[in-house]
């Protein structure tokens, strides 16, 4: 027998990473075709177009841009690594979001009502307190913390409609994902204050609060800088020219939070215990209808954070006719979250990934004939593949499959099968 | 050397399979004459389901030959094996859900015209066969809605349908009712004296002695031996599959009953197939420093009842006295103060087969003082106590404490369940089965733990479908039949006969002052 095989395939960790990374790769290949088949067959476009389209593809975060002879130039770009962080936030939260329910056996598939939810509570509370009446660090707490519950309580409902009439949350949540479009649509039109004075199809600008705006000659005029939008804390030195701001570090923390929350605590482990076996832990004497909406609402909170984060910082826009499209936002943190396989820490380097091809798309977009479509091609394809990782994980489970193991293989078959076939009542309630 | 050959239909030589890490198979030959009943026997991993699955085509063996009636055949995939004319009766049945009992039968073996099903053909044969041999079944009722029994029928007749004439039957009784499992002993006869051969895979022993003509018996892997099966007892074939000798006997001294731990007075629990109570009015009492056996045939409210009593379910009716207080509508939590379970169904209500061992260990108690500081929890008291138990109740596994729960043997996941439930050393101790599908040696072990524990001081209430196991080791027998309790016996002065009767409704006992029930 081959006692041998990689040693580091042995840790469960690594072949979880190992898998991600080879959808990842896939993808990435998928995208290059993709440039040179485009570059094949476009006029302007050529052989030479799609090998600079392909190096940008992968290393896009590291392009500077052309020097004078017209070649591509590479090095540390402060700007893009900046934004990528600032577009890192959200998906990272919204990531959470969907790994947290993922844990506990739910498919969180609610993220961009939560989304929603979470920047109409946020917009609201920014732009309608005034910053006369609290000083503005407040006022962002607020708004933060508004964000979340919106985001909590939006998550809840599909939670309780699945813990106590046994209704598929998945369902739940689509269904309330376009009530919440179409509420935030109707709250943004009918309440007007809170659109933008320029473009009534924006909501106003959080840096320059309707709150902030004075009479100058008989026009209202905005005043800028009430300081409400997140500190930057030092990051814009970092990154000059970017949008990044210190969301990126609470995201981070609040990643490393769920980390805690779920390996660490009891709560965690009651979670988790629903999640995996809704009837053992009910037999347990765990409150098993309470710790599904729990779930959902951490996740639902976890996603208006993102929402409120990205409003918070400030020089954002958000077009709040939103009834006829749902945030991407929230459904890209179902791959962010897959690709991470829910762990809230690769949750973190998962979501910067996401932004990262964003980034590519823009940088395709400025120094190439191509358009930032392709990289939502590559999105897409990772998107497939991510549900695929899984799969890839189980071939290298399988390669490996026994070498530690006491039992035969056929027996663990066994096994999962009379899980799986239960003998007594079927259906029922199937968690 | 001919004659030999045309005697056995099938023999395996020299079978070596290996898993990675593992051989599953260890040169086991195994010699099928035509006609006979040919049981294998063998604990729990000991190969025997491996062995099958060789010769059905779903594994490969590495050394060793298939050879039927005399000539070397090569088994690549089920295909092959039906095509020899051998069948297998899975353990876990292989059958569409959705898909009336007729098209499971003829699925994978369809008569087509044009490409069009001819099911009239189909339906008088499988009528045909199924008048023939007794297996009563329901061509046009979906699986998902008959009983097990008669799923497995719809499994038996799938093989006779495609004319086997090696029929394996893995594990077949572990799902069956007394009946049923008589009734399947008639027919396995009956297809014998046709002059079909059966392999019987099994580790009950009172059915291997009653059926077979020949009994092969593995341990780990290896071949132990073949013996005739009137040259042969349970003790020495127990002895064989374990490889020591085995207590099949429960020792245990008289009881010396105490005080009533739990008083059910006028029990009910509604039923959630039909608008009657399934348990319907049930009262008795469970003693300190006894066991109390409820019996029955599967279905008669055993289930109900104690999920009616653990919280699992809620009861419609009466009370449930638990230690002096009323817990009939007390939180499952509040309820496991006082009470152990150790649940029928291990793998839906005693695990969780994704979390390791240790945090298995913890399920109830993760929230004790002991084993959390302010919300977080103490990892090292968890791995500490895990420890403990392992090593207190012998539960083998990978990788101890972080073995995940799916990855071990079932009669290890049972103990882990045991030493769990048994560690919390609560007054009452509500036990369902809590031997199912386990070898002898688990049998032996889970019994003396109860035992154990009723000397303590403890109440067991024991919930068993194995007559066997009820007549063993209870001290009081209560009968449950069509959610009432029908009689209340003294395991030392009845038979198996007699509970039997019980059992099935024909006879029930006017226990008087017990229920003021308008007869």
């Amino acid at each position: 027998m081959n006692e041998h095989g990689n040693p580091l395939l042995k840790r469960d960790g690594v072949r979880t990473v190992l898998a991600s990374l080879i959808s990842i790769v896939i993808g990435l290949a998928v995208g290059s075709v993709l440039v040179v088949v485009v570059g094949l067959f476009s006029p302007n476009l050529g052989l030479s177009s799609a090998w600079e389209g392909i190096r940008l593809i992968f290393l896009g975060l590291f392009s500077t841009g052309r020097n004078s002879g017209g070649s591509l130039t590479w090095g540390f770009n402060p700007q893009s690594v900046g934004n990528m962080l600032f577009r890192a936030t959200p998906l990272i939260l919204t990531g959470l979001s969907v790994s947290v329910a993922f844990k506990t056996g739910l498919f969180n598939i609610g993220a961009p009502g939560q989304y929603l939810m979470g920047t109409m509570a946020t917009l609201a509370i920014a732009l309608g307190i005034p910053c006369s009446a609290l000083p503005s660090p407040l006022i962002w707490l607020l708004a933060f913390l508004g964000g979340m519950l919106a985001g909590a309580l939006w998550g809840c409902i599909p939670g309780i409609v699945k813990a106590f009439l046994n209704i598929n949350e998945v369902l739940a949540c689509i269904m309330t994902n376009w009530i919440a479009a179409n509420l935030v649509t109707w709250f943004f039109d009918a309440t007007k204050v809170f659109q933008n004075t320029v473009e009534n199809t924006k909501s106003g600008y959080i840096y320059k609060t309707a709150y902030g705006r004075t009479l100058v000659d008989g026009v209202w005029t905005y005043v800028d800088g009430n300081g409400v939008q997140t500190a930057k804390l030092g990051l814009d030195k970092l990154f000059p020219g970017s949008q990044v701001n210190g969301g990126i570090l609470i995201a981070i923390l609040i990643a490393v939070g769920v980390y805690i929350l779920m390996t660490k605590t009891t709560l965690g482990y009651q979670l988790k215990a629903c999640g995996s076996n809704r009837h053992a832990a009910r037999y347990a004497g765990v409150n098993d209808k309470r710790n599904i909406v729990l779930s959902m609402a951490i996740a639902g909170a976890l996603s208006g954070a993102g929402a409120a984060l990205y409003c918070l910082a400030g020089n954002t826009e958000f077009f709040w006719s939103t009834y006829q499209a749902l945030p991407a936002t929230g459904f890209n943190g179902i791959p962010v979250a897959l690709l991470a396989a829910n762990h809230p820490v690769g949750v973190i380097f998962t979501g910067c990934f996401m932004s990262m091809l964003n980034i590519v798309g823009l940088q395709l977009t400025n120094l190439t004939a191509y358009n930032e479509y392709i990289t939502d091609v590559i999105i897409s394809v990772i998107v497939y593949l991510s549900a695929f990782s899984l799969v890839i994980k189980m071939l290298l489970d399988a390669r490996r499959k026994g070498k530690k193991e006491i039992q035969p293989v056929p027996e663990r078959l066994q096994e999962n099968q009379a899980e799986a076939e239960a003998p007594t009542e079927k259906g029922g309630e199937q968690a | 050397m001919r004659t030999m050959e045309s005697e056995n239909i099938i023999e395996m030589l020299h079978i070596t399979k290996e898993f990675p890490g593992i051989i599953a198979n260890d040169d086991i030959t195994l010699q099928l004459r035509r006609g006979e009943i040919h049981a294998l026997l063998g604990e729990n991993g000991a190969g025997k389901s491996t062995l099958m699955s060789v010769l059905f085509g779903l594994y490969q063996p590495e050394k060793g030959v298939i050879k039927k009636n005399g000539q070397e055949v090569k088994i690549n995939d089920p295909n092959d094996a039906t095509a020899l004319g051998i069948g297998m009766v899975h353990q876990h049945f292989k059958l569409i859900e959705v898909f009336t009992v007729l098209d499971n039968i003829i699925l994978g073996a369809e008569t087509t015209k044009l490409g069009f099903l001819q099911k009239k053909e189909a339906r008088a044969k499988v009528a045909a066969l199924s008048q023939r041999y007794g297996l009563k079944v329901d061509l046009d009722a979906k699986v998902e809605d008959i009983t097990v029994g008669m799923q497995q029928r719809v499994e038996i007749l799938k093989m006779l349908y495609r004319d086997n004439e090696i029929l394996i039957f893995d594990e077949p009784t572990a799902v069956l009712t007394p009946q049923e499992i008589d009734e399947l002993m008639a027919t396995m006869r009956e297809f014998a004296q046709e002059g079909k051969s059966i392999l019987f895979i099994s580790h009950k022993l009172n059915e291997i002695m009653a059926v077979s003509d020949r009994i092969t018996v593995l341990r780990k892997g290896r071949y132990i031996g073949t013996v005739e099966t009137k040259d042969t007892d349970k003790q020495s074939l127990s002895n064989m599959m374990v490889g020591r000798p085995v207590q099949l006997e429960v020792t245990k001294e008289p009881a010396q009953p105490g005080e009533p731990v739990l008083e059910v007075r006028d029990f009910c629990v509604p039923s959630r197939s039909h608008k009657k109570n399934a348990v319907d009015h049930v009262s008795f009492q469970v003693r300190a420093g006894e066991i109390l056996c409820i019996a029955g045939i599967d279905g008669n409210g055993q289930t109900e009842l104690v999920y009616g009593l653990t919280g699992l379910e809620k009861s419609s009716g009466g009370s449930a006295v638990l230690c002096g207080e009323d817990i009939s509508h007390a939180s499952i939590r509040h309820r496991g103060a006082n009470m152990s379970h150790i649940p029928e169904d291990r793998h839906k209500h005693g695990l969780v087969l994704d979390f390791s061992l240790e945090q298995n260990l913890v399920l109830q108690r993760f929230q004790e003082k002991r084993f959390q500081k302010h919300g977080f929890i103490d990892q090292k008291a968890v791995r500490e106590y895990a420890e403990q138990l392992i090593e207190q109740y012998d539960v083998r596994s990978g990788q101890g404490p972080v073995t995940t729960a799916r990855s071990m043997s079932g009669g290890n996941q049972q103990k882990a369940i045991i030493a769990r439930e048994v560690d919390r050393e609560k007054p009452l101790i509500v036990a369902v089965q809590p031997t199912r599908g386990l070898d002898v040696g688990a049998i032996e072990y889970i019994h003396s733990q109860l035992v154990s524990e009723r000397d303590k001081g403890r109440a067991v209430l024991l919930v068993s479908l194995e007559l066997d196991e009820v007549m063993s080791l209870s001290d009081r027998i209560l009968v449950m039949y069509e959610g009432e309790i029908v009689a209340e016996i003294d395991p030392k002065q009845t038979t198996v006969q007699e509970l039997g009767l019980y059992m099935a409704g024909a006879r029930r006992m006017n226990l008087s002052g017990k229920e003021e029930k308008g007869a």
